[in-house]
């Protein structure tokens, strides 16, 4: 039996709205990025873009088929020659133009992630926007110094031509640790944005324009799964790079298995956060916080899991809800949101397909935060289960939402065993105050990124990637940059 | 006077957790060698037989990644010492079977010890080479460091059946993976002479396992075992694709090797040869006086 336990009262905490207030023009129409010019789809077929928050429509895009695609992968290739054979110190100049000035239009970029996203414009500002343009600064400095980065001193060459899938969650700085390292080792790039998420990568390739880049060194295609399909299915890639679901992830393995490509698969995740009795709890309790509810938890990498160990669990799970009550959900544009709108209606019934099925597979579901569901667009509050069994549904998949599973461990072997009982291996987080207990655990997760007493960090010079079912091939750092070498 | 006497034919068998099992179908098929004559038979390992080995090799692969890369590397230069002991009768397996010059076979042998002693030196180094700081713009040490991939299914060549096959498995158990190897089909022989040595050089049982048998009836079971966590193969096109393939269902990773790989060039020593058997896990650690 369920039963639902009322949210604890929230802390008080009256804030004036305080919204942002800016908005960058939009065209009505946005054609497909080919070989430097802006064109529509050759169908004439276009795809209706909108605010996942208001339901508002903000512009329609092409909807690329499969002979746009062949005419992106051609002007990539005819552009390959000149861009991997340039100067490599050129090559960066104009890598550093980029980051130079997404930071200064990243008022702009913040603005329109937060409106075709729905995330709090807190974060777009905060992280997805510098961390895009960090991105595009840190592969800049390595175009000149790729020998280096190879173990062995040869001179490394590009891959090739590379098709890159991305998905809806972090719109721009996906494509950012795409293309950044890409054309920083003189690949050129085909690259299709998520179905409902084109617009910043779209004014991204306005950028490009702006700094000179040469055509068909980036080519930025709209489009649903027809366009996906194209690009994973063509015979003139070199190499493709995916971000996503590891059902669609496998497709793309299984599809290229007859040929000599390379490929980066950055898929699912089941991430665990172990929380040790030991552990400096408030600063776990905002961990938890945010290593689930960042992005309404449709991060790959989110802590979906909570292994709490026994002695401090019920302590644990009040501090928790008691801190998740606090959690301000509306309008993403105001910057005192913490929890903004989920990506699109369809992920939104597949979150509240789940909570239903940990409510029958007899879950304590807590659903908590400040303010009401806006009548317009998709939310989901967040939401803790508790009395989770390690063989429930909703311990095992991917949620991608802001639902987070309590469950608890007595010993250290029991919590390693239970964190890495799963077929995906993403990320995973420690929290003790004991160095050595910490590095033992941190060592025996099986997950390519682990946070000691942290969650949810990223930088472009810290690789990213999974183990196991998560996916392989690394993103950011040196070991990111390899992928897209070939020595 | 010589008396005429029967030689003792000999069956070679499989070797799977530190043992030598005749396999579980009981079939056998024979050794030829270079003229067409039989040698010996062999066992003809099985779908079930590799199941069996897997299950050793995943149950002594946290402990063999957990012991030190430095009794990693000493119980590779004890495997060498075996390989330089026994060097006349796997130049003789090699020209009975291959056919090879005395002076071709010799030399694959050595090459083979220097092989097995250059990944005897790679075990506590590989971290140094492969791994690094990662200078992160937030008050955290980072870094990346390698770690074995697990349980790795490694196809040796049908060619160079003694310096291919160890080339293709050493840098894998340096790593700290565990292997399960299926030799030539058509030269199987200085292979299992090889799986002789095992057990008195202080590899542990279940960390080296070979099968004899037919590729036909093994890739694809190789490619499709959910707990081989990886496949090292060198193979024809054809065969690459029905690994890459099913091997997909687990997101394995697949590393192919050309079937006519150059075993002599220096790249099979140096770094690029841990292709396939290391991924690498970053760790984020906060600095703080607090």
């Amino acid at each position: 039996m369920s039963t639902a336990t009322p949210s604890p009262k929230a802390a008080k905490w009256d804030y004036a709205p305080a919204p942002e207030s800016f908005r960058p023009e939009i065209n009505a129409d946005h054609g497909l990025f080919i070989d430097g010019k802006f064109a529509p789809a050759k169908s004439g077929r276009t795809m209706n873009v909108i605010n996942p928050a208001t339901e508002e429509h903000l512009t329609r895009v092409s909807e690329a088929g499969k002979s746009d695609v062949d005419r992106a992968y051609k002007a990539a290739r005819k552009a390959l020659r000149g861009w991997s054979r340039m100067k490599a110190g050129e090559r960066g100049k104009l890598l550093f133009r980029v980051a130079r000035k997404l930071q200064e239009r990243a008022r702009e970029f913040s603005v329109l992630e937060t409106l075709n996203n729905g995330k709090p414009i807190k974060e777009s500002r905060d992280a997805d926007i510098p961390e895009s343009a960090k991105h595009f600064f840190y592969h800049a400095g390595w175009c000149d110094k790729l020998r280096y980065a190879v173990a062995g001193g040869h001179e490394p060459g590009p891959v090739g031509v590379c098709g890159q899938i991305i998905p809806w969650n972090f719109p721009l700085m996906m494509a950012a640790w795409k293309l950044a390292p890409a054309l920083a080792c003189g690949n050129t790039c085909v690259l299709k944005p998520a179905e409902t998420t084109p617009l910043t990568a779209l004014r991204l390739a306005e950028l490009f324009c702006d700094c000179d880049f040469p055509p068909g060194v980036v080519n930025i295609v709209t489009g649903g799964p027809e366009a996906g399909k194209a690009i994973a299915q063509h015979e003139g890639f070199d190499k493709i790079a995916f971000t996503g679901s590891t059902e669609v992830g496998r497709g793309i393995v299984k599809g290229c298995a007859g040929r000599p490509v390379r490929l980066t698969m950055e898929l699912g995740g089941k991430g665990a956060q172990l929380i040790f009795a030991d552990a400096a709890i408030d600063q776990a309790v905002e961990s938890a916080v945010l290593g689930i509810f960042y992005n309404q938890g449709q991060v790959c990498c989110a802590g979906s899991r909570l292994l709490v160990e026994e002695s401090i669990a019920e302590m644990f799970q009040a501090k928790l809800l008691h801190r998740m009550a606090s959690l301000r959900m509306g309008d993403p544009m105001d910057k005192n949101t913490d929890v903004g709108a989920i990506n699109s209606a369809a992920q939104l019934k597949r979150i509240a397909g789940y909570v239903k099925i940990a409510r029958n597979e007899g879950a304590v579901v807590h659903e908590c935060g400040v303010g009401e569901i806006p009548k317009k667009g998709f939310w989901c509050k967040p939401t803790a289960l508790g009395g989770v069994q390690p063989a429930h549904v909703v311990a095992r998949e991917e949620i991608f939402g802001p639902v987070v599973c309590l469950m608890t461990f007595r010993t250290v072997d029991e919590a390693v065993a239970r964190a890495n009982d799963t077929p995906f291996g993403l990320s995973a987080g420690v929290w003790t105050e004991k160095s050595a207990k910490m590095f033992d655990v941190a060592r025996r997760l099986r997950a390519g990124v682990v946070w000691c007493n942290g969650f949810n960090l990223f930088d472009a010079a810290s690789p990213f990637g999974g183990m196991k079912e998560s996916g392989f091939g690394r993103e950011g750092g040196r070991h990111g940059l390899l992928e897209y070498l070939a020595h | 006077m010589t008396e005429s006497r029967l030689t003792v034919l000999k069956t070679h068998k499989l070797f799977i957790k530190g043992a030598f099992p005749r396999g579980e179908s009981g079939r056998t098929h024979p050794l030829h060698d270079k003229d067409g004559g039989v040698l010996a038979q062999l066992c003809t390992g099985s779908r079930k037989d590799l199941r069996e080995a897997v299950e050793a090799a995943k149950a002594a692969q946290p402990s063999w990644a957990a012991s030190t890369p430095y009794l990693r590397g000493q119980i590779l230069y004890r495997l060498a010492e075996m390989i330089e002991g026994r060097a006349d009768e796997l130049t003789a397996a090699l020209r009975e079977t291959t056919g090879a010059s005395a002076k071709n076979a010799r030399a694959e042998v050595n090459a083979a010890v220097d092989r097995t002693i250059c990944f005897a030196g790679w075990a506590d180094k590989l971290g140094s080479v492969l791994g690094n700081q990662n200078s992160v713009a937030a008050p955290y040490w980072n870094f990346t460091a390698p770690e074995p991939v697990g349980t790795l299914g490694i196809i040796a060549p049908e060619e160079a059946p003694l310096l291919g096959f160890v080339s293709m498995w050493l840098p894998a158990l340096c790593a700290g993976n565990t292997v399960i190897v299926l030799a030539s089909e058509r030269f199987p022989l200085p292979a299992l002479l090889m799986a002789e040595s095992m057990p008195s050089s202080d590899v542990p049982a279940g960390v080296f396992n070979l099968l004899t048998g037919f590729r036909e009836e093994l890739l694809k079971p190789f490619a499709s075992h959910r707990e081989i966590d990886g496949v090292v193969a060198a193979v024809n096109n054809a065969q690459a694709t029905v690994l890459r393939e099913q091997g997909a269902d687990n997101l394995k990773r697949v590393r192919i090797l050309d079937d006519r790989h150059d075993w002599s060039s220096e790249s099979c020593d140096g770094p690029d040869a841990f292709g396939g058997t290391v991924e690498y896990k970053t760790t984020w650690h906060p600095l703080s006086a607090e």
